[in-house]
């Protein structure tokens, strides 16, 4: 599985400043204490930026589900208040201003008596949209997410875990709302389709760039998602609020650092450019050519993309081996000494956006790289 | 005198609450109905309940049975039992035990069915043998929903005992039927308070027992919503 | 059988009549134990209330219901009414705890997201909470017809024409093919109706209809539990 690419941060930069209206969503002085005097969310101030995913993440009880419901009146806060493009949303209809935000939780909270196309164009016939029109968006909508139009006239409990969270976001993206609240969206499903849906979820942003606010427990999808992290903790206190790299590199107190958990700082190394990394020339042998040589040897392909590695001793492919992952040019650091530590030979095959091998990589370097980025 | 002064005045006069036709002996010959009714029927519906909840087997006749029992007309099978059998009081009380085994065996069978299969497996893999399961696992967690189905099952052997009397057998439901043939309608309806207010006692003395009778464990783990569910009675209106 | 040939028009008059009887009392449950039972699901004194009031109705034997109604309700003693009422009161005692278990029985998780999506209460009972109910509710349904059926009968003996007739006929006469004819009309109008409600159930319910023998994906009751449920809180 190969890592995602870090979301640019010219995203969250979209937000700060040139845009006049402000933060999409901001938190002003937010408090919420439940029966019993648990509290959920303790004072809590934060800006949302507009057309950002800013995800919300922390352990159970920590207040964020909480805090994201806030935004569409779900749960109403004791004290303080929540402004949606500069307006407070308890001066607005809960049931209207909810029809403005789309919504997605944890096992797509589908209405089962309805089919997939009917669950979709729920929002807008809610608004009235006549239901020819609505279901016609919602078969578009089936594209955008990816769906067979087949699908449409399935029930949800005829479709798998990933194609009915695939659907929960059609639905939420149906009525075009500017602002998109997930609520552990992907928690109930396997890791792989999780990592498919995330990715999915990434692409959908680069086109439609929506205010995302997503709430997960899991920090590794946060940092995979997330243009801005929230870490909350428990009693419903905002630990840190940052880019992903920069909770990361200085988490600000203990329990954030032990929250990201232990190998943070390779994680980091996943917000790291390359960009400087030197590259060793390869040894490269064409598939079909006698293998001259000694050592290891790079076998490639006609078009000069790597098919695996011949280790010292071997004449030709019979003897190859494969394995490591491949560290394309413009990634990050983390995929550079992956790609050296994961290889049979030890050192990384670099390849470019087309994969044809542009060299190596050595761990060193990589490591000199990381040093020469501490001091400058 | 308006009707309900009336009945007052039948309760007050001693005359009704002595003799072979008061209300104590008709009380009486109620219970001792009901009582016989229950025991016949317990005896075949509360081991095949049993049997079925715990191994499974027969459940879908077990439940297809116990449906179609469900829908005879109570009056029908009465009727139908005095003809063939003649007067006297095992007629009458065979037809209310063919009434009454459908709600003890589904109550029976529903309990046994309602206990969490886990718990089983970990009573075997305890190495119980069957039987010890059934009565050392089951039978206390299916308790709650048990006593629920036997509670039904006596009210509506209660209501259904008060038909008899139509067929010439004594119980409550004689100053009913008797009101009724004389147009005597003082009498019918204390005949009709007489049998609601005996339905009701034995409905708040069944809620009682299903109370205490439950294992501590039980009792203490049970959420507001399950006790609802325990303390609302029975599942079908009495006969 | 012979009887039962010479006898069709009177039969099938008092079958009809059966019908009616418990026909009646059942569409009558259903309409007051609809808004009786969301009122109690919503909210919790009235629903303290309904429940202890219905169980105790429950507990009224039908010969003793049928003669106190009419004190009660001024109608005479063999006003079909009477009978129509107390049938119509058991309906509404079972119905209205369907009508609460079937609204408890809906995932949270649903509801949470019509809410989410922005249905106001009103239509969210109706086009999500209802239809989702059916199940419950049609099991609810098909009890009180079984138990209206076999309980009309039972009227025949305060002089209320319906099957039960047959029965209080034949005692006097003892007359076995009448009261078998009696028995066997009032299984079958059983079978009639219940077959009518699973028949309309299905019909109204096809999404349960799709996914019968694709059982292994059930997507909103097996779920691990959220992990802060206990943080999410909902409004009415």
């Amino acid at each position: 599985m190969t890592e995602s690419p870090p979301v640019s941060a010219a995203t969250g930069s979209a937000a700060g400043g040139t845009d006049s209206a402000g933060p999409m969503v901001r938190f002003s002085n937010v408090s919420k204490r439940y029966g019993g005097g648990h509290l959920a969310v303790a004072s809590l101030d934060l800006d949302i930026d507009r057309g950002a995913v800013t995800v919300f993440v922390g352990p159970s009880g920590c207040g964020k589900t909480t805090s994201l419901r806030m935004i569409n009146r779900m749960v109403e806060p004791d004290t303080g208040t929540v402004l949606v493009d500069g307006t407070d949303v308890s001066r607005r209809p809960a049931a209207a201003l909810r029809r403005t935000m789309g919504y997605v939780m944890q096992s797509g909270g589908l209405l089962p008596h309805r089919t997939v196309l009917d669950n979709i164009a729920t929002v807008p016939r809610l608004n009235g949209v006549p239901k020819a029109q609505a279901r016609r968006r919602a078969q578009e909508l089936l594209d955008v997410v990816g769906l067979d139009q087949e699908l449409g006239r399935r029930y949800p409990a005829q479709l798998s875990g990933g194609q009915q969270q695939r659907v929960g976001v059609a639905r939420a993206l149906a009525a075009d709302p500017p602002i998109l609240l997930m609520d552990e969206p992907f928690s109930a499903v396997d890791p792989v389709v999780r990592a498919e849906l995330q990715q999915e979820l990434l692409r959908l942003q680069r086109q439609l760039a929506k205010t995302i606010v997503f709430v997960t427990h899991d920090i590794d999808e946060a940092m995979v998602l997330g243009d801005k992290v929230a870490v909350f903790a428990s009693g419903g206190r905002l630990a840190q609020y940052a880019p992903p790299a920069e909770i990361l590199r200085a988490p600000v107190d203990d329990f954030v650092a032990a929250f990201v958990g232990r190998d943070r700082g390779f994680r980091a190394l996943g917000f790291e450019s390359a960009d400087g990394l030197q590259l060793e020339p390869a040894v490269t042998v064409r598939a079909g050519e006698p293998a001259g040589g000694a050592g290891w040897r790079l076998l490639v392909d006609d078009d000069g993309r790597p098919a695996g590695w011949l280790p010292p001793g071997a004449r030709d492919r019979r003897g190859m081996v494969t394995g490591g992952s491949l560290f394309v040019l413009g990634s990050s650091l983390r995929l550079a000494l992956d790609s050296a530590l994961s290889s049979p030979s030890g050192k990384g095959v670099a390849v470019d956006a087309a994969g044809t091998v542009a060299g190596l990589v050595d761990a060193e370097a990589v490591l000199r790289l990381i040093d020469a980025g501490r001091t400058g | 005198m308006n009707l309900l002064e009336q009945v007052a005045a039948w309760f007050a006069d001693p005359a009704h609450w002595a003799g072979p036709e008061g209300v104590p002996a008709r009380l009486g010959e109620h219970l001792y109905y009901s009582a016989l009714t229950l025991g016949l029927a317990a005896a075949v519906a509360v081991p095949l309940g049993l049997y079925v909840g715990h191994t499974g087997r027969g459940r879908v006749a077990a439940i297809a049975a116990a449906g179609a029992l469900r829908a005879l007309p109570t009056l029908g099978l009465l009727t139908l039992f005095v003809i063939l059998l003649g007067i006297g009081l095992m007629p009458p009380v065979y037809a209310l035990v063919i009434l009454t085994i459908p709600p003890l065996l589904a109550g029976t069978y529903a309990g046994i069915a309602a206990v969490d299969r886990q718990l089983v497996d970990a009573a075997r893999g305890l190495g119980m043998t069957e039987w010890q399961i059934l009565t050392k696992v089951e039978l206390p967690n299916a308790l709650p929903v048990l006593l629920g189905g036997i509670r039904a099952a006596v009210l509506q052997v209660i209501a259904t005992v008060a038909v008899v009397a139509y067929i010439n057998l004594g119980g409550l439901g004689r100053f009913l039927i008797d009101g009724l043939a004389v147009r005597d309608p003082v009498r019918l309806v204390a005949g009709a308070i007489l049998i609601a207010v005996l339905a009701l006692a034995v409905d708040g003395l069944l809620a009682l027992v299903q109370r205490f009778a439950l294992p501590p464990g039980l009792k203490t783990s049970r959420s507001g919503r399950d006790r609802e569910a325990i303390e609302a009675g029975p599942l079908a209106p009495a006969g | 059988m012979q009887w039962f040939l010479d006898n069709v028009p009177f039969v099938a008059e008092l079958a009809w009549l059966h019908l009616y009887q418990s026909v009646l009392p059942l569409l009558l449950g259903l309409a007051v134990s609809l808004p009786l039972g969301w009122l109690a699901w919503r909210v919790r004194p009235v629903r303290g209330v309904v429940l202890s009031v219905s169980s105790v109705l429950y507990t009224i034997p039908s010969l003793a219901l049928f003669v106190i109604l009419p004190v009660v309700l001024g109608t005479q003693i063999l006003d079909t009414a009477n009978l129509i009422v107390a049938l119509t009161l058991y309906a509404v005692a079972l119905l209205v705890r369907s009508v609460v278990d079937a609204l408890n029985s809906i995932d949270d998780g649903v509801r949470q997201s019509a809410q989410a999506l922005g249905y106001r209460p009103l239509r969210r009972f109706l086009t999500v909470e209802l239809p989702l109910a059916l199940p419950v509710l049609f099991a609810g349904l098909r009890v009180v017809s079984v138990s209206n059926i076999s309980l009309a009968s039972v009227g025949a003996v305060i002089g209320i024409r319906n099957l039960g007739v047959l029965f209080t006929d034949g005692l006097v006469r003892s007359f076995l093919a009448e009261i078998l004819v009696g028995i066997i009309m009032t299984l079958v109008l059983a079978l009639v109706m219940d077959a009518v409600l699973v028949l309309t159930e299905r019909l109204l319910t096809p999404w349960l209809r799709h996914n019968r023998g694709r059982q292994a994906v059930r997507p909103f009751r097996a779920r691990p539990v959220r992990p802060d449920a206990a943080e999410a809180a909902v409004l009415p």
